[in-house]
């Protein structure tokens, strides 16, 4: 019979041995089915999805509908997009640095921080609990590796991301910012006079996309205030303007942000409107606002799950 | 001692949102506004009664509070609805100059104020409102303790010719007063009458309160529990009389003790009746993600914290 300390050492060797065993794992699988990079990060977007649903249904709050629609581009951002550290710094120098306006969709930001060894991925059961470092919304004080400033309250970001663009270049740093604001979100006013002063003011080492999936609390944006043309109103402002049609499609995302990013350095600001689907990977969470800030029930879950099955391993 | 019942939990925000349909019928004149969350504010009915008088602005507060103002020249009496934070912080000058200085008659109805917004965490939850408000020359602010209150305010504060600033809640509590109730703006409410402490309390320390006082009853202590729902204009009278009586005093808030309920108290006890207080608040800290109970019980904001507070002040007199 085991004793209790024999129990927990052995649980306490397993835990230390099972991250390894999962890599050798993961690189024999890859090996054997000649996985390609796009294969890949197609596979951690479909564990992103898990852990965002994952999160949600275990604290029954928070927001799965703009996290889902938005995974494709967390994973691209952060496994190739961005030009980024290991180690996470405040002052980000030298390297990339992203910003999440639309705070609410912090189930998917933590689950591709956490994949991209920010944090460890175990921490994604702390989810919205008490004396958590995942926040309902992402937060810098509680000290969580990988956030730069708080969100939550919308229509912040784009200015936020504007300073830390500005201070790159006194740093003659020549790394770009990125941001990604919520299309619902740019309804706050705040955001418009951020968008008059990065153009006005040539800052062109900022990329702001919008996730454009048509969709808000109330509704969906034409029936709670319709913006008409967005892209032409950023033009308008001075903005350079470029569409990722299939915003939940890895390859265009890849192929629309590396455009956006030879973009940058030319005297424009850099908007990119990426077209995605809310809810996007469950089919009775897509093409609704329904979603935004509902976590679903165990029935729900499984369905959802089953959906999107286990490829890196659960957290 | 008086017992109260909780006659079935119910969160303060439907008690906006049932006073509101309510003048809907009652009062032409009322109009409503929303800033995308309908739902969460629970003004649906009125949306769907009355299209024409409700405005969706979309996520965009500032706008809201400026129309807001400008639709109380005509006649209008506007409601404007979003979270507590949204209500205040974020549109703080539009409400200085558009609203108070300007002398319009905006209700400014307020949701998911405080702690027990829960999970959502600090950006949220805001704990420094009634302070914001308060400090505005002739705004009145209101901050209601159970449903029943909540729409009894909704209706008084359509009659009431000003700029208000009403406060309440996500969370179901306890529904303990009266149903037939009369709102009166700045009257202190006597929930308790007792001998050895006064807890006055505002908002959903109300119920805590009444808790507290029947644990203080089992130890033999006589606790005068007075709900201050109108934190200004402040019932200096109620609470005059009531600290020259029990000698000692204890406020509590779900608020920051910087610029809440207790500070307002206090003011009025130095001025004319220097007496011991407590405060049960938070104490100038944010928030964080959690459930209700689980943060009132972290941040010292339950009948636990009233009675330790109770036993501390009285041990001072
Ligand atoms: C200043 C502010 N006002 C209101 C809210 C409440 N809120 C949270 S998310 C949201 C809708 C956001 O819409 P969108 O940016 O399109 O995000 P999506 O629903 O597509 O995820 C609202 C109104 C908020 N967080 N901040
Ligand atoms: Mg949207």
């Amino acid at each position: 019979m085991l004793t209790k300390t024999n129990k927990s050492l052995i649980t306490a060797i397993y835990s230390i041995l099972l991250p390894f065993y999962n890599t050798v794992l993961l690189q024999l699988k890859n090996q054997s089915t000649n996985m390609s990079d796009i294969q890949k990060l197609e596979a951690l977007v479909i564990q992103v999805r898990r852990d965002i649903l994952r999160q949600v249904h275990k604290v029954n709050s928070g927001h799965p509908g703009g996290s889902l629609g938005c995974a494709e581009f967390f994973v691209a951002l952060y496994q190739e997009v961005m030009d980024r550290k290991e180690e996470f710094s405040m002052d980000g120098k030298d390297e990339d640095l992203f910003f999440l306006s639309n705070g609410h969709i912090s189930p998917v930001f933590y689950s591709v921080l956490a994949r991209s060894g920010y944090f460890p991925v175990e921490e994604l059961n702390t989810f919205r609990l008490l004396n958590s470092r995942l926040q309902g919304h992402p937060t810098t004080h509680e000290g969580l590796p990988g956030i730069r400033m708080a969100s939550g309250s919308l229509g912040q970001g784009i200015s936020v991301a504007i300073g830390a663009a500005q201070v790159k270049k006194l740093n003659n740093d020549n790394h770009l910012v990125y941001v990604l604001c919520g299309d619902g979100e740019l309804q706050e006013g705040q955001n418009w006079e951020a968008i008059m002063y990065a153009a006005g003011n040539k800052v062109d080492n900022l990329i702001v996309s919008i996730d454009l999936n048509g969709q808000q609390i109330d509704g969906s944006t034409d029936t709670v205030l319709p913006m008409g043309n967005i892209q032409g109103k950023f033009e308008a402002f001075g903005w350079d303007v470029i569409n990722i049609e299939k915003g939940n499609d890895l390859e265009a995302i890849l192929s629309g942000m590396k455009t956006a990013k030879a973009k940058t350095g030319n005297g424009k600001p850099i908007c990119v409107l990426l077209h995605t689907v809310m809810g996007n990977g469950v089919d009775f969470m897509m093409h609704t606002h329904a979603w935004h800030g509902k976590a679903p029930n165990d029935e729900q879950l499984e369905d959802a799950l089953s959906q999107n099955p286990e490829t890196l391993g659960d957290y | 001692m008086k017992k109260y019942t909780n006659t079935g939990s119910k969160d303060t925000r439907s008690g906006f949102g049932d006073g509101l349909t309510q003048l809907g019928q009652t009062n032409e004149n009322v109009v409503a506004l929303c800033a995308d969350l309908i739902g969460s504010l629970k003004m649906d009915d009125f949306k769907k009664n009355h299209p024409e008088r409700f405005f969706q602005v979309g996520i965009a507060e500032a706008n809201m509070i400026g129309m807001a103002a400008g639709m109380t020249i005509g006649g209008k009496i506007p409601f404007t609805g979003t979270f507590a934070n949204f209500s205040t912080g974020r549109v703080y000058d539009q409400i200085r100059q558009s609203v108070a200085y300007s002398g319009k008659n905006v209700k400014i109805c307020a949701s998911h104020a405080g702690i027990t917004l829960g999970e959502d965490g600090a950006t949220h939850q805001i704990l420094e409102d009634i302070g914001l408000m308060k400090m505005l020359p002739g705004m009145t602010v209101i901050n209601t303790c159970d449903y029943n209150q909540t729409k009894a305010a909704t209706l008084a504060i359509a009659d009431y010719d000003g700029p208000v600033y009403l406060r309440f809640g996500r969370p179901k509590v306890a529904n303990f007063t009266p149903e037939d109730q009369t709102f009166e703006i700045g009257k202190a409410v006597h929930l308790q009458e007792g001998t050895d402490v006064t807890i006055v309390a505002t908002g959903h320390l109300v119920w805590e309160a009444l808790l507290a006082a029947e644990t203080l009853n089992e130890q033999g202590i006589s606790a005068e529990v007075i709900n201050i729902h109108t934190i200004k204009p402040l019932d200096a009278k109620a609470i005059i009389a009531s600290a020259n009586k029990t000698k000692c005093i204890v406020t509590a808030e779900e608020h920051n003790y910087l610029g809440g309920l207790g500070e307002s108290v206090a003011r009025v006890l130095a001025e004319n009746a220097p007496t011991p207080q407590e405060f049960v608040a938070t104490k100038d800290t944010f928030g964080e993600s959690g459930t209700p109970a689980q943060l009132m019980e972290k941040y010292g904001l339950n009948a636990d914290a009233i009675v330790k507070a109770s036993l501390k002040v009285i041990a001072r007199k």
